[in-house]
């Protein structure tokens, strides 16, 4: 038996080894095609990229063919450098680099040459592609932008990386891929699939036919167009309004959480980032750390919310049953919640939840705040009871909405402040400023957009979400999933009466639209920087939420415009003008509009380490692109400083 | 007869074979190389050349002095393992070799004859049982004296050859049950790998107690089965932290990639998927001598040293492989024909030993090239590019056909 084992191994083992060698050279034949890549030339087939079309079917992002000019650095042979180079506009420097770059990436498979030239530049080059033997040419399709705006909604396209095309087996060299916005999250729907053609070559590199009758083709399937829930016309309004000044706005249908508006400024224009300029214009952009016009300030600034979080509060305290709508605190410009600490407050006077929401009293909700966390002795928990209803609004987590980029904000619980705190005891009157919106709470734009749709639906919310149509297909089911928060219905009543009054007789009466009923609520963050080395206070981010009308809400919004100051200063304008513009389709108050479009921040910016080149740049493009097309009363640039 | 050639009585067959794996390793050289490693073939040449002096060398030395100088050869092998931490060359972050100008030598090549050489001696000894546990530890001893020095180097390929030794011991008489440990601790780590740990803890139970209870096991025996749970579980728990937390991530990459469990065609998984790729486009009867277009591409790295057999696969086809597959299996056979037929002990181990060794490295090296192996550093022999390798296989090959043909001579 001994003598066996070793023997009976080596069968064994001989035999698993032949086994695996049957199957890899005779069953399985996908190793042998891999094998002739040298023998069979790929041709890729790419379809093209479905449309983006707005909520009401209106084309905003279209194709134009462009071309690249791929190289296989074997294949070049007496090439007339010279003739070349001047066709395709480039310099001989420009060239050697090129092809240098090419060869290190492989000098038997093709790359990238110069990428996505128009038509016109191609044509000249086109005629004479023949005598240039190592280069072809390869058809795609590129973004042709019907509208100047929603850059950060579309995103872009662009080269995939080699890190992707490595770790990707669909994506090969020199493909394109969208970065950022729709384009990215959904990528595999717009792109659609490629095709790939097979072509028997002999040893002379020729083309000799079709590889095994095409048994190995696939045909491309068409990109799907899709319809996004931005409504076209107020997205366009919105980052007018925005124009010289910096911040977030984000508008929602509460009834469905479709993402009605979302805008960024600074920005630009989506075009700038198709054919030849693109990387020039990329990099132009992405350099700019200042005013960061690719970074999404509607999805990634965050801020605390300020003012516009006591309406959680007040809800919060209906709920536990701390308060009702008669509790009444009287404010003397603030209060004492302990000895020697003072809570100021703008407001004097014995305030109750609707008063103190329209005059917007700290005194009234520190005290509410108090309550709810005073209501279990065991303060952890009441903080985690509190945190827990905050987050029913969706807050302090990441929504899942459909765009790429995104922030937590932060809501504390018991666990925060274990932390902040260890070893001693700390109570409501520690953390009072989370009544107010500061403290350790911070939100994004979308964040208080979407609470302020909760508010609007009276305790539900869907997921915001940006997509509304997908050709052939139906839209993610998180997105027609509704979220209940944890307070009863009955108590958004008076909350949203004392937000109507807002309009009516509290901070936001300057702003009032006849005939729309508005509840809104005004916001300031004060925010701080190093300047010269030294923290200074800067003007408080201005902060406005709102929804209309006020019986059937249609449309909820956040503004936050980095320092503009008081919430109903420029936040606040430019809220009433959205909703106005959304719900009537023209605006009454022309007066406001135009202040507020020809209000510019950018003397303010510019303390913060002015205004980089290719903000200036942008501004003018912009500025001249409206003034072409005379959509809405002309645009002032601020351009002196 | 006492003077009689170098030639008599030594097996003709091992010798034929010899050639011919030598020379069909070459032509693979030769082919792999000129793409892109011009002189290698030229360079393995002169190394094959080399082996003619050293063959009649072996062959000359009286058949006893092997014996005679078992132990003084092994504590020579070791002592130039563990200078290789003094003197040792660091090549591409091994440091397993000795650099006399541009010429490198490997000692842990010509260890592994010491090795079977140290453990025929011992073994040799008609007072050893290896039912005892005390023998027991000393023969393992001996085995494991070089793996302990060749670990660090890092070096897991030559270390992983040592495990034969236990198959050799166990045909000496080593208790089954190490064989069995052996094999079940092998199974418990690529099922660890490829589930979570804690079903292969739960399987585990499921086999004990299946079988304590089908062989009516009593209660005694209830605390014995109970130990092997707790070995098995603390056995696959450690694993599982050793693989997430002491492998190193290409380590962990390789067995990934093996076990299907993650899947990189550019990056981690080149090596395995373009020689794949090469054999697989071999078909049955391959492209032809020097027409592998793979192999002429350069797509396969390392190819003419540990991916050698690549080639082979490409231009010879399922044909071409199942002839060299037959004749390593041939060769292994009848070295373990011989070995059984031997008059002394000493020889028979050897001879075993010999068989084992080659066996373990052609299994190994083909099956990783095959992709059912991870990545691991092992030559395939009399076929890798490689001065060391070639004439440490030579070496340990020749002292055994010298042995044989010794034997008529004894008694």
């Amino acid at each position: 038996m001994r003598k066996v084992l070793l023997p009976t191994l080596i069968i064994i083992a001989a035999s698993l080894l032949v086994i695996r060698l049957f199957y890899l050279q005779i069953i399985d034949d996908s190793f042998k095609l891999k094998s002739d890549n040298n023998a069979i030339k790929i041709k890729y087939d790419y379809p093209e990229r479905g449309y983006i079309y707005d909520r009401n079917g209106k084309l905003l992002v279209a194709n134009q063919p462009s071309y690249d000019i791929m190289v296989i650095p074997r294949d070049i042979k007496d090439l007339d450098t010279l003739e070349f180079c001047q066709l395709l506009d480039i310099t001989k420097d420009d060239f050697l680099k090129k092809i240098a770059k090419a060869k290190v990436y492989s000098p038997r498979l093709p790359s990238v040459f110069l990428a996505q030239l128009n038509k016109s530049e191609f044509a000249a080059f086109q005629e004479k592609i023949r005598k240039f033997e190592g280069f072809y040419f390869q058809k795609r399709s590129l973004r042709d932008y019907q509208v100047n705006f929603g850059a950060n909604v579309f995103g872009f396209i662009t080269q995939a990386s080699e890190k992707l095309v490595a770790k990707n087996p669909y994506y090969n060299s020199g493909d394109l891929i969208g970065k950022q916005g729709v384009e990215e999250s959904y990528e595999e729907i717009l792109r659609g699939i490629k095709g790939v053609k097979y072509f028997q070559k002999d040893k002379y590199n020729r083309e000799i036919g079709s590889f095994k009758e095409g048994k190995y083709d696939t045909i491309a399937v068409q990109g799907e167009d899709i319809n996004l829930t931005i409504d076209a016309e107020l997205q366009k309004y919105g980052e007018e309004l925005m124009i010289n000044k910096r911040g977030g706005i984000v508008a929602i249908e509460p009834k469905t959480g479709e993402i009605l508006a979302l805008v960024t400024a600074p920005s630009y224009d989506p075009s700038i980032l198709v054919g030849r300029q693109r990387s020039k214009n990329y990099t132009l952009l992405y350099r700019d750390s200042i005013a960061n016009p690719l970074y999404d300030r509607a999805l990634l600034a965050e801020y605390p919310p300020g003012s516009p979080f006591k309406i959680l509060t007040g809800l919060i305290g209906l709920q536990e049953g701390v308060i009702n709508e008669q509790t009444t605190y009287v404010c003397n410009h603030g209060f004492s919640y302990a000895p020697g600490r003072f809570m100021k407050c703008h407001d004097s006077g014995p305030r109750q939840l609707h008063t103190g929401i329209y005059n917007s009293c700290n005194t009234y909700f520190g005290n509410v705040y108090l309550r709810i966390i005073g209501k279990y002795s065991n303060t952890p928990y009441a903080v985690d009871v509190w945190s827990d209803h905050v987050k029913s609004f969706g807050l302090g987590q990441f929504m899942g909405y459909d765009l790429p980029t995104g922030k937590k904000g932060k809501i504390p619980n018991s666990k925060t402040y274990k932390k902040m705190y260890p070893g001693w005891g700390y109570s409501g009157k520690t953390i009072i400023s989370n009544a107010i919106g500061q403290g350790e709470i911070v939100m994004t734009p979308i964040q208080l957009a979407n609470m302020m749709a909760t508010v609007a639906n009276q305790g539900y919310y869907y997921t915001p979400h940006i997509i509304k149509k997908i050709k052939g297909e139906t839209i993610d089911k998180k997105f027609t999933t509704k979220h209940v928060t944890t307070i009863d219905k009955k108590y958004f009543a008076p909350m949203i009466s004392g937000l109507f009054d807002v309009y009516n007789l509290g901070t936001a009466s300057a702003l009032r639209v006849e005939g729309i009923d508005i509840c809104g609520k005004t916001g300031t963050a004060e925010n701080y920087a190093k300047i010269g080395g030294v923290r200074t206070k800067l003007e408080d981010h201005s902060i406005f939420v709102a929804f209309a009308p006020k019986d059937n809400p249609k449309i909820a919004i956040a503004i936050m415009v980095e320092n503009g100051g008081f919430g109903a200063t420029i936040a606040g304008p430019i809220a009433s003008l959205m909703i106005e513009k959304y719900l009537r389709g023209k605006i009454t108050r022309t007066d406001l509009e135009k202040r507020t479009l020809e209000r510019s921040l950018q003397d303010r910016y510019a303390k913060l380490g002015g205004q980089s080149e290719a903000v200036k740049l942008e501004m003018r493009m912009r500025d001249s692109i409206l003034k072409s097309k005379t959509i809405v009363p002309k645009i002032k640039t601020d351009t002196t400083k | 007869m006492k003077n009689q050639s170098l030639t008599n009585n030594i097996d003709w067959i091992c010798i034929a074979i010899y050639i011919v794996l030598v020379l069909m390793g070459w032509l693979n050289i030769y082919s792999s190389s000129l793409s892109s490693m011009e002189g290698t073939a030229d360079k393995q040449l002169i190394f094959i050349i080399l082996t003619i002096p050293l063959i009649f060398i072996v062959l000359y030395v009286e058949g006893k002095f092997y014996e005679k100088y078992a132990s003084i050869i092994f504590g020579i092998s070791l002592l130039s393992l563990v200078g290789l931490f003094a003197f040792g060359k660091t090549i591409a972050g091994q440091r397993c070799w000795y650099g006399i100008g541009s010429f490198t030598l490997q000692p842990s090549e010509f260890a592994k004859a010491a090795t079977a050489l140290a453990l025929a001696k011992y073994l040799s000894d008609s007072q050893i049982n290896l039912k005892d546990v005390n023998r027991q530890i000393q023969a393992l001893a001996i085995v494991f004296l070089p793996v302990m020095l060749i670990l660090p180097q890092p070096d897991p390929g030559s270390a992983l050859i040592y495990s034969i030794f236990i198959i050799v011991l166990y045909r000496e008489g080593l208790p089954a049950w190490y064989v069995w440990t052996g094999f079940i601790t092998i199974l418990l780590f690529v099922l660890t790998l490829l589930l979570q740990p804690q079903y292969v803890i739960l399987l585990a139970l499921a086999v004990i107690v299946f079988i304590h209870i089908k062989s009516r096991l009593g209660d005694r025996n209830l605390v014995l089965s109970s130990i092997l749970f707790v070995l098995i579980s603390g056995f696959v728990l450690s694993v599982n932290y050793v693989f997430t937390h002491i492998f190193k991530q290409h380590h962990r990459d390789r067995f990934n990639i093996l076990l299907g469990k993650s899947v990189d065609m550019k990056g981690i998984g080149y090596n395995t998927n373009q020689s794949e790729i090469a054999i697989g486009s071999g078909g049955w009867f391959g492209k032809g001598f020097l027409e592998g277009t793979q192999t002429k591409g350069g797509f396969v790295p390392e190819q003419h040293t540990d991916y050698i057999f690549t080639t082979v696969g490409e231009e010879w086809g399922f044909l071409g492989s199942l002839v060299v597959i037959a004749l390593f299996v041939g060769l292994f056979l009848r070295v373990i024909y011989l070995a059984e037929r031997q008059k002394t002990k000493f020889s028979r181990v050897y001879g075993y030993c010999v068989a084992g060794i080659l066996f373990i490295h052609f299994f190994v090296n083909i099956a990783m090239v095959l992709g059912i192996f991870p990545t691991i550093g092992v030559p395939l022999p009399f076929f890798s590019y490689g001065g060391s390798g070639l004439w440490g296989f030579t070496i340990l090959l020749f002292i055994f056909i010298k042995m044989d043909a010794n034997k008529v001579n004894e008694w």
